[in-house]
């Protein structure tokens, strides 16, 4: 074992170099300020090692090269894009920079949205009580460092308030042309009291990416986030949601992730006010050379909240899935409800699942609970399909389906959850 | 245990816990101390300590030389900090290393030339070191039931019961230090097998520095006659005691193991690293069941002993066989992840636990099952209670390696929260890396339940008596899993732990 010291100063050392040819980007006063407390952020706690408890079952080390690795684009076949169907504001981010030309006038009703960059250049903006705040919360009690690096240097970005309910979502569309992109991008998203927002994201994004949404829902409002990543292999990411609830506020997450070389999804939550809720589930379609990290940190803050995380994983040809989760009661949160389930089907011998399904509980009333299972497709289950004559493939596709219905059901709107569950019948088709 | 000397306690017990906790008063009831006179080493710790307790020992070159290569390792070792656990630092130069009776200066032949004071003591903690007497408050549960003991005061073993008749059946059940003497080449073979010198800070600190423990042989085919166990007690003043275990049980054998412990009140932390190493050889088992009740300081976390243990067995053959059962109530702060190597095929690990904190106490305990062999099997059961301004953590290690095809693996883990200032946390690691195996963990935290509370209070428990049969209803499925002579104890003694929790 490395002594502690030598390992901090080896991360701190990584962080120097890292950023050493780096210029902070240029930007009006507020987010100058917050750049410079994100690059003393970073700086002081260093880059994430492969040593580090929290990064035990990914190694972190392509998402902190200088480079991005390059990796072949995607080809899709002609299939058309996810949420193609539904009625959306679409906004267009190409390798990471925002097209004007191929997205939708920034127009709805009850909802403001504008550009990062545009942003960056005024001198005050409703987002500098946000920008960097939560990133800079979650900081604590695990170090989380890659966002710090993102609220330094991403210069993309969108920042979106609702101030009512939206008529529809808005839609992220991340689309590669370059072999080699590197993306930084960063949201920030407000939901005032009692609004309500829909915020769907899809596609490759870029070769690397590294993505931090901050999100503060309040007292009363609901913000539903739907994303679909995929379905290229050669990608490497790491995406952080941060997310505060205030009272009876609602938070809904849902991402569906199919192939990427690395993806690691952080989402960290808190549930500040009484009555809140926070259901982030996520469903993931591993084959190949595909490691993907969920790591999710629920903090009850305030009484009578409720949590749920739902995971489900398919995984086969080596494919690594790795779960881990976290609800954390604090001595205040009484009444709380916490439920946590992350499940694998490993479909041959080489996939792999890593969990450390986490419960650190301060409040005695309260009801938590979590459930982690793996194991490969139930040959009872199986037996019963062939006895009525399903052939094997469809059996088999059948029972991956049923096992992923469960994460699936937790996207609240049915039009969006059928739309990524006929998606995912046809890719899996495809590969059995 | 005194509350069990009337021999009243039998089966069904619940009734008579709830008295047994009234008439406890709350105390922690070992807490007295032995007066006298004790041989120490002097304070500290270096290679000269280390070359003394190996002198006094009368050990081999290569034992010495062990113990320094360890010494040398700790030296370059951190105190592991990923614990749920606030651990106050430790001075390691302020503590005694060797502490004997005495009158232990010239080993005694035989039990009766124990030192009378020495032999109260154990009288007083009801341990029977006379070979007609049986543990405590099981009279007439099982005529002619023994129970083989070894006694550990501080460095030393007083010495062991029942000798002639374990040897008989070829039964090796001696001290360690003994061990060292009299069956060299077990102990070379063995010691250090399961848990390198190296393995982790505390286990380090043992190879370099430890005194006396037990020493277990069941040669092929035996199944030992008479259940086996060791008493420890901590009884001199900033002394650490650091025991060593081994037990290889070999090909078809079977022995069932108990391990109780106590130590005095006082206002100083105490240190205790013990290492326990099991060897399990074909089709051999090994049940190994602990009660805990080192002193776990007082009402204001005062004292207590800091329990930091590495107990670890390595099913090495085909269809060996372990299981762990913990009952842990006592210490300041326990860190105890008892551990299975599965590496036979077929091989099976179990891990029963309860584990008490209330007032300041501090326990990160749980298991590791390591998967190695071809349809091995391991079950967890755990179960967590803290009081007071308890932290109580589950941390626990499933790994199914990619050979251990067609494995299995259950683990639940409940916690009950008694008051609104103690913690309880479940840190489960689950690593699969083949498909044919299969994995399902539960986890469940929530407080003692209302319903059951008012259905007791309505039948005129009052609160005390009925949060005590409540949690008893919670253990019952690890308590079920003890010997009979430890399951009573511990009954009596989850009740006690948890004396002054409610309102």
């Amino acid at each position: 074992m490395m002594p502690r010291a030598k390992l901090k100063a080896q991360k701190i050392d990584a962080a120097e170099a890292r950023l050493a040819p780096l210029i902070l980007p240029k930007g009006g006063a507020w987010i100058t300020a917050a750049r410079k407390d994100a690059q003393a952020r970073l700086l002081q706690m260093g880059l994430p090692s492969k040593r580090d408890e929290y990064w035990k079952y990914t190694d972190p080390r392509r998402l902190i090269a200088d480079q991005a690795e390059a990796g072949a684009l995607h080809d899709t076949g002609g299939e058309t894009p996810v949420f193609d169907c539904i009625d959306r504001v679409k906004l267009v981010f190409v390798d990471g920079v925002f097209d004007a030309a191929a997205s939708d006038a920034p127009e709805l009703a009850g909802v403001e949205i504008c550009q990062l960059a545009q942003a960056a250049q005024s001198d005050l903006h409703w987002a500098r009580d946000l920008y960097g705040k939560l990133e800079a919360r979650g900081q604590a009690p695990v170090e989380r460092s890659l966002a710090s690096f993102n609220t330094a240097y991403a210069t993309q970005g969108v920042l979106i308030r609702a101030t009512g309910k939206a008529e529809k979502p808005v839609s992220l569309i991340y689309t590669r042309s370059a072999e080699n992109a590197d993306a930084m991008l960063h949201h920030v998203i407000r939901v005032e009291a009692g609004a309500e927002l829909t915020l769907l994201e899809n596609g490759p994004c870029a070769a690397r990416f590294n993505q931090v949404i901050e999100a503060d829902i309040a007292a009363g409002a609901t913000l539903h986030h739907v994303r679909a990543q995929g379905r290229d292999h050669e990608r490497a990411g790491a995406v952080h949601i941060f997310a505060a609830l205030g009272a009876g506020a609602q938070l809904k997450s849902f991402t569906l992730t199919a192939n990427g070389a690395l993806i690691r999804n952080e989402a960290v939550i808190w549930l500040d006010g009484e009555d809140g809720s926070a259901h982030i589930a996520g469903a993931t379609v591993g084959d190949g050379a595909f490691h993907h990290d969920d790591t999710v940190f629920i903090t009850h803050a305030a009484p009578r909240c409720e949590s749920r995380q739902v995971f489900k994983k398919v995984l086969r040809h080596g494919a690594v899935g790795v779960f881990q989760g976290k609800i954390l009661v604090e001595q205040p949160a009484q009444l709380t409800d916490g439920y946590q389930i992350s499940q694998s089907l490993l479909l041959d011998e080489n996939a792999q699942f890593l969990a450390k399904p986490e419960l650190e509980i301060y409040a005695d009333d309260v009801k938590c609970s979590h459930g982690s299972t793996s194991g490969e497709i139930d040959p009872s289950q199986l037996f019963y399909l062939r006895a009525r004559g399903v052939s094997e493939d469809d059996a088999k596709l059948l029972l991956v389906l049923a096992f992923l219905a469960e994460a699936l059901e937790e996207i609240g709107d049915p039009a969006l959850a059928e739309d990524l569950r006929s998606r995912l019948e046809g890719w899996l088709k495809r590969h059995s | 245990m005194a509350a069990l000397d009337d021999g009243q306690l039998r089966e069904g017990v619940d009734r008579e816990t709830v008295e047994t906790v009234q008439s406890m008063g709350g105390a922690y009831k070992h807490g007295w101390e032995t007066e006298i006179e004790m041989d120490f080493a002097p304070k500290g710790l270096n290679e000269d300590i280390v070359r003394l307790i190996s002198e006094k020992n009368n050990e081999p070159e290569w034992l010495l030389d062990w113990r320094l290569t360890a010494y040398r390792r700790w030296l370059t070792m951190e105190s592991p900090d990923w614990a749920l656990l606030k651990i106050p630092e430790i001075d390691y130069q302020e503590q005694y290393y060797y502490a004997k009776p005495k009158s232990m200066t010239e080993k005694p032949k035989s039990l009766d030339e124990v030192d009378p004071k020495l032999l109260e003591t154990y009288a007083k903690l009801g341990i029977p070191l006379k070979e007609q007497a049986i543990l405590a408050g099981v009279e007439g549960a099982d005529e002619g039931r023994k129970v083989a003991v070894d006694a550990v005061f501080d460095s030393v073993s007083l010495g062991t019961t029942f000798k002639k008749e374990l040897a008989e059946a070829g039964v090796i059940f001696c001290s360690i230090s003994e061990a060292v003497q009299e069956h060299p080449d077990l102990v070379k073979k063995y010691l250090g097998s399961v848990v390198p010198q190296n393995d982790n800070y505390f286990a380090a600190l043992n190879s370099a520095v430890f005194s006396d423990g037990s020493f277990v042989y069941i040669p092929a085919g035996v199944k030992c006659p008479m259940e086996l166990s060791t008493y420890f007690r901590i009884n001199a003043e900033n002394t650490g005691q650091f025991e060593r275990t081994l037990i290889i049980a070999e090909k078809g054998s079977y022995v069932s193991y108990l391990e109780g412990c106590t130590a005095p009140k006082r206002d100083t932390a105490q240190l205790h690293a013990a290492v326990v190493e099991i060897v399990v050889l074909e089709e051999a088992e090994v049940k190994y069941s602990t009660v805990q009740n080192w002193f776990p300081g007082d009402e204001d976390g005062k004292g207590g002993i800091y329990n930091f243990v590495t107990k670890r067995a390595d099913c090495r053959e085909d269809r060996a066989k372990v299981m762990w059962t913990q009952v842990e109530t006592g210490s300041a702060i326990t860190w105890k992840y008892p551990s299975c190597i599965l590496r036979g095929d077929e091989a099976q690990g179990e891990f029963y636990s309860i584990a008490i904190a209330n007032n300041w106490q501090q326990a990160d305990t749980g298991t590791k099952m390591v998967h190695l062999g071809r349809n091995t099997r391991s079950r967890i059961v755990s179960k967590g209670i803290s009081a007071g301004q308890a932290q109580n953590t589950y941390r626990g290690l499933v790994s199914m390696h990619p050979k251990a095809r067609d494995s299995r693996n259950y683990t639940q883990c409940d916690s009950l929260l008694i008051g609104d200032k103690c913690g309880a946390h479940t840190v489960p690691y689950i690593e699969v890396r083949n498909a044919s195996s299969r994995v399902e963990h539960e986890a469940t935290t929530s407080k003692v339940d209302d319903d059951q509370l008012f259905y007791c209070r309505s039948r005129g428990m009052d609160e005390e008596e009925a949060v005590a049969l409540v949690v008893n209803g919670f253990c019952k499925e690890v308590l079920q899993e003890l010997p009979m002579e430890f399951a009573m104890e511990a009954q009596a003694l989850v009740a006690i732990s948890l004396e002054g929790s409610v309102g």
